[in-house]
């Protein structure tokens, strides 16, 4: 389909900005993900730090290292690819993700504490 | 005569004979005239031999255009349906006064207004907005299709197998009881034991697997498929918006099949999600929901602002003022549309500073909004403006929108909304931006675009009939509501001890005969315009004079929409190229490559729905060997190589040549 259009499009975006990766590439990131994985389960099962909420925090920030090392060798993001929709697309995808949870987390955190049972229970006593 | 109950639970689940509403005298009449009119369609089909020209011609099309008529005519059928049940309540609403319990009752009367909201949002405005899509992106940007052909076919059907499971309903078992967002505890197992949640539940996946895939398919086209030189800021304002709306498609809907697939495992197999034990929360699920749904009034309302641009710009016979601002009105109420949604749930319980967050973030986003009706004032300031259907639609919508905005910013201080949360003063708000924001902007789209799809006009006399039925049977319909809702009338009522309000009721019961009237004209219109279609005939392919590219075509178009791909070098792509004295190329026609028909997409959708009834009815058999099917068949689909196929240059020759032919009669 679309032959005339292809055409006189390769100009546009003949530069095929697909950045296939390379073995070395896909090493590095493999070499990556299991470090960002080991370290986590080693913070587990070691108890190397004394807070449960210390460790918790910090799994939740090698999980976003993760993605980001699984975008960018793995699925080969960058701000070139698809003349740029990918990276643009991701930007919009984060955004949104972020609203949803920090939002719902803001609002139900509030319901939560203004809602509890309970407490309305044992001051109407 | 014996008979195993075991076995019989296997077979048909939880479905039985008193399962078929055979007690309700309404429901038993409304059947009765349905199966008599679908068996007259089926005989006539059957008798002028048009089943086999149905299934080659438009059940297993590919053809963007075509879809786009199939999602029109699904909305126009399910619109009727959804229209009968606002009659009915109005009906109720407006005898059911003094003592009198009117002629519905509780269980009825639930089914009817849980039914009504959810056909007019999900199965009359999606698909008219997703047709008008359908119909007019492709030919915008100057494309053949959309990028994923059979996809779309595939969207569409599912789209049908929503809605088969809604109509199912009303015949077989009951709809859901619980409003038109099923919000738990009432949509738990325990409130709502019966089938009811489970065909909402259902209809809704199925559906929305449709239009999900049609969103990813729209933007995939947009952003791939426009002709050379169409950069995004000279793209038309309706594709601009469509863009937009697939965006918020694919980035909500996942958050309602979520949703709906969580309550769904509280219903089946015990979990407590939303329950009130057990860790559960219902308030996560109205927050859920919400995440999803202030989104999807955007997902409505942008093509029809995008619509109301090109109206605008066409009949005012000028190019669109502020472009520019109106693609970032565009975007900016396209993000702030996800910042938005606890306003539906001031009063739940959050405190001080979330509600005024959100307050603060709903009046903000009718600053754009605003924006944009400034644009379309100054397009028509000094304009030369042709009062065709279109451009009244449009003037109502202009009208009729500012004051449902202004009611959505009152609404929009916390403080008034806890005063007016769930009262008949919302209710009149969002029918007020629904039907003057949406429906308008559907019909104008459908006068504007309907002579490029068919190549006649539709008749004025019954368009403007059906136009001033609409717009008083409106105010006269929904006014009233603003006034009970200020003194407090709250929403879903089915009995009235006041009698003073009944004359409000009753004003409104008219309103709602008036708009009655409105849409038989409409069909009149169709009719009439059909028998007299060689007297509306328009054979130049731009009977407006417009200013985009689907004017560039014939009307209707030919299969492949351009035969060259034209190239663009302003915003009014088609105003530019008549500016310049284009002439049509005559000559050099070359095979155009495009995708073959399959009937794969409406066996997918059959058994999808099939899959459906299935677990509704708990009919665990039926629901295994229609999962395993639907698995067959889209792998096997995966090895038909026959999917494309090239229209042959003298074809193509022979179609232009034929066109040529046309313009040179129009001349003479």
């Amino acid at each position: 389909m679309k032959t005339e259009a292809h055409t006189s499009h390769a100009a546009d975006h003949h530069h095929d900005a697909h950045a296939h990766g390379s073995l070395s590439t896909y090493m590095l990131g493999f070499v990556l993900s299991v470090v960002l994985t080991a370290i986590p389960f080693w913070l587990v099962m070691g108890g190397a730090l004394p807070s449960k909420h210390v460790t918790a925090l910090v799994i939740m920030a090698f999980a976003v290292v993760q993605i980001v090392v699984h975008m960018i060798y793995f699925l080969h993001m960058n701000a070139k690819a698809e003349d740029g929709w990918s990276m643009m697309a991701m930007i919009f995808t984060i955004v949104m993700v972020v609203i949803a949870l920090s939002g719902s987390l803001w609002v139900m955190n509030h319901l939560n504490s203004n809602m509890m049972p309970v407490h309305q229970m044992s001051g109407m006593k | 005569m014996s008979t195993n109950p075991d076995l019989i639970k296997l077979v048909f689940g939880r479905l039985s004979l008193e399962s078929l509403p055979l007690h309700e005298p309404i429901v038993v009449g409304t059947f009765g005239v349905v199966a008599l009119g679908g068996l007259t369609l089926l005989a006539g089909l059957t008798y002028f031999r048009l089943w086999g020209y149905l299934w080659r011609e438009w059940f297993t099309t590919v053809d963007h255009k075509r879809i786009g008529i199939m999602y029109m005519i699904l909305g126009i059928v399910m619109l009727l349906r959804g229209f009968a049940d606002a009659l009915m309540m109005r009906l109720q609403q407006a005898i059911a006064f003094g003592g009198s319990d009117g002629y519905l009752n509780a269980h009825h009367y639930d089914q009817v207004f849980t039914a009504h909201g959810v056909i007019m949002i999900f199965f009359v405005a999606m698909p008219f907005v997703t047709g008008l899509m359908n119909y007019v992106v492709p030919l915008q940007i100057g494309a053949r299709d959309v990028s994923f052909p059979f996809l779309n076919n595939f969207s569409f059907w599912m789209t049908v197998g929503g809605a088969v499971l809604v109509m199912m309903s009303l015949f077989i078992g009951e709809f859901a009881r619980t409003g038109w967002l099923a919000y738990p505890p009432l949509s738990n197992i325990g409130y709502s034991p019966d089938v009811g949640v489970d065909y909402y539940i259902w209809a809704l996946q199925v559906a929305g697997v449709g239009t999900t895939l049609s969103g990813i398919n729209l933007i995939c086209t947009i952003v791939k498929l426009r002709a050379p030189g169409m950069s995004m800021m000279k793209m038309p304002v309706f594709t601009w918006t469509s863009l937009c709306t697939n965006v918020l498609i694919v980035a909500s809907f996942p958050v309602l099949t979520v949703v709906l697939a969580l309550l769904s495992l509280d219903r089946y197999i015990g979990t407590n999600f939303f329950t009130s034990d057990f860790g559960g929360s219902p308030m996560m699920y109205v927050n859920l929901i919400w995440i999803w749904g202030h989104p999807e009034v955007y997902i409505l309302v942008l093509p029809a602002f995008g619509i109301f641009s090109e109206v605008t710009s066409t009949f005012s016979g000028k190019r669109l003022f502020g472009y520019t601002s109106m693609v970032y009105a565009t975007v900016v109420i396209t993000i702030l549309s996800y910042l938005v949604w606890l306003h539906h749930f001031f009063t739940m319980g959050s405190g001080a500073s979330v509600n005024s967050f959100f307050g603060i973030t709903t009046m903000i986003i009718s600053i754009p909004t605003g924006a944009k009706m400034f644009n379309w004032l100054f397009t028509m300031y000094r304009g030369r403006i042709r009062f065709e259907l279109p451009m009244m639609w449009t003037i109502a919508f202009m009208l009729t929108f500012v004051i449902g905005g202004m009611t959505g910013v009152l609404l929009a201080v916390p403080p008034a909304d806890f005063v007016l949360h769930n009262s008949l003063f919302l209710i009149a708000h969002f029918h007020n931006v629904i039907i003057g924001g949406v429906v308008f902007g559907v019909f104008a789209g459908i006068g504007y675009w309907f002579p490029k799809a068919f190549g006649f006009k539709l008749d004025p006399f019954w368009g403007k009939l059906s136009f001033w039925f609409w717009v008083t049977g409106f105010y006269l319909a929904f006014m009233p509501l603003y006034v009970l809702g200020l003194m407090g009338v709250t929403r879903r009522l089915r009995v009235f001890d006041d009698p003073s309000l009944q004359i409000w009721f009753v004003v409104a019961a008219i309103g709602a005969g008036l708009v009655f009237l409105g849409i038989l004209c409409m069909l009149m219109q169709f009719a009439v315009s059909i028998l007299r279609r060689e007297a509306l005939k328009d054979v130049t392919g731009d009977p407006w004079d417009a200013r985009t590219l689907e004017w560039a075509t014939s009307s209707p178009p030919p299969d492949y929409n351009f035969a060259f791909t034209p190239v663009v070098h302003d915003n009014d792509a088609w105003w530019d190229m008549k500016r310049r004295g284009y002439k049509r190329p005559l000559t050099g026609f070359r095979p155009i490559h495009m995708p073959s028909n399959t009937g794969t997409g409406i066996i997918l959708a059959g058994l999808s729905t099939a899959m459906a009834f299935g677990l509704i009815w708990y009919i665990w058999w039926l629901a295994a060997v229609s999962f395993i099917a639907l698995l067959a068949v889209a792998i096997g689909h995966t090895f038909n190589y026959h999917r494309d196929y090239d229209i042959p240059a003298d074809h193509v020759v022979r179609t232009e040549e034929a066109r040529t032919q046309l313009l040179a009669g129009a001349k003479s």
